[in-house]
């Protein structure tokens, strides 16, 4: 039985989702627990964020 | 003046939100003159354009996000009149060939010039006979030779409008420093922080208080340049730039020009022969590491142009809904998700251009490391 590679995006699609959220989620408790340094937490989430971005974005292409 | 300030804040975000939809109000939207067309349909059976609303909606889709060879605002569809203007075609095929692309008649008609015969299909040039036959090959694309296009197209005309638009702003802001005692004034006044942001938040923490103002101007260019070209895609002049693959790939390339040729021996050394990894370990490592070099600037060529691609699929998509659903409720629906989105596309638009402009500082940073230490890896 074939699996569409549209299903493989699709998976690839919700870990990155997952992979977001979490970065948001863990960003979010080190601003609340550190407030002052929330200018450096922020670059770095969006640095993550953006790594994995680019893997779904491929992920969406290939299919 | 501090009270006004909000407001006047707010109306010109809801203007700019709100231009999007001007590129959607053409004529051929029209929903009477659709359901009439969709009649015509019916009666007259298999023709070659799509005519039921959604294939519309699809095949504008497509159109916008190739890139053009004229500029269109906006079609007649039951005149079949053009509103905008032609632009040059130049092409390089046994000697220059430059002629205006109102020849190829949107697409329409064989264009010649000095004896050679051309077509224009999906925005491609095809050299073809007189008679205009293109040989179908395989997948449906035409084995026709295709000349080397240096035209000055949709994209190009953006681009170096952009590019006049940077230099006037900048040596404005520049110029008003001597003239205003070290005080940015005018248009200065909101670009002199976003400059110093560049600098303090980007720069400096990446690459480093001694080294980084040799990467300044490519790190301002890159980020005004596709913060200016991201915005200009929300206009309604329906601009597709930074959505475009190819101008996404040769910044990315420029980013790995820059990172390869001013990277010390350092960087080098920590791609071919890691230090501090047992040796068997190493040369695992460095064909790993070498591939890195080329997937960085590939990550950041596929991130910009996927997001910007994205981010006008989604856009003009819901906004075509309001004419599937015709319909109260479907339409302000999809206005109020399109108003919505329109306003986080200006986030991302500027988000964007920050992550590429970071993530080309910290290569540049990376490749420019000095200090050595010897237990950490």
């Amino acid at each position: 039985m074939e699996i569409p590679t549209i299903v493989g995006a699709g998976l690839i699609v919700i870990g990155a989702g997952l992979g977001i959220g979490r970065i948001g989620g863990s960003a979010m408790d080190a601003i609340a627990r550190q407030p002052e340094a929330s200018g450096k937490i922020q670059t770095a989430m969006l640095i993550a964020a953006a790594l994995i971005e680019g893997i779904g974005f491929a992920a969406l292409f290939a299919s | 003046m501090v009270i006004s300030n909000k407001p006047l804040r707010f109306i010109i975000a809801t203007l700019v939100a709100c231009l999007p939809l001007i590129s959607f109000a053409n004529p051929e939207k029209d929903s009477a003159k659709v359901k009439t067309e969709v009649a015509h349909q019916a009666t007259e059976g298999a023709h070659a354009e799509p005519t039921d609303v959604k294939s519309k909606i699809k095949a504008f889709i497509n159109h916008h996000l190739l890139d053009s060879h004229d500029f269109t605002f906006s079609v007649n569809e039951e005149t079949g009149a053009h509103y905008g203007f032609s632009l040059p075609v130049i092409l390089w095929d046994n000697g220059l060939q430059v002629f205006s692309s109102s020849k190829f008649h949107h697409g329409e008609e064989v264009a010649e010039s000095n004896g050679n015969y051309y077509v224009l299909h999906h925005e491609k040039i095809y050299k073809t006979d007189a008679a205009g036959t293109l040989t179908e090959g395989e997948h449906g694309h035409p084995t026709n030779a295709t000349p080397l296009d240096l035209s000055i197209t949709k994209s190009v005309v953006g681009i170096l409008g952009i590019a006049i638009l940077m230099f006037v702003l900048f040596t404005s802001l520049a110029k008003s420093y001597a003239k205003n005692n070290g005080i940015a004034s005018g248009a200065g006044r909101f670009f002199e922080p976003l400059v110093l942001y560049v600098r303090d938040e980007i720069a400096i923490p990446n690459i480093g208080e001694k080294g980084y103002k040799k990467y300044m101007s490519y790190l301002l260019t890159i980020f005004f340049f596709i913060f200016f070209l991201n915005i200009l895609g929300l206009t309604p002049l329906g601009f597709n730039v930074t959505g475009n693959i190819a101008i996404t790939a040769s910044l990315a390339l420029l980013t790995y020009l820059i990172t390869t040729l001013t990277a010390n021996k350092n960087y080098w050394g920590h791609i071919f022969w890691m230090p501090g990894v047992p040796t068997p370990m190493k040369f695992i490592l460095a064909p790993i590491e070498l591939l890195g070099t080329i997937i960085k600037p590939f990550s950041l060529m596929i991130r910009l142009y996927a997001n910007i691609l994205a981010g006008h699929v989604v856009l003009m998509s819901i906004i075509g809904l309001m004419f599937i659903f015709k319909s109260w409720i479907g339409s302000t629906l999809s206005f109020g998700l399109a108003f919505a989105l329109s306003i986080l596309e200006i986030l991302v638009a500027f988000l964007q251009a920050y992550i590429f402009t970071m993530l080309s500082a910290l290569y540049f940073g990376a490749g420019n490391e000095e200090h050595h230490h010897d237990e950490a890896h």
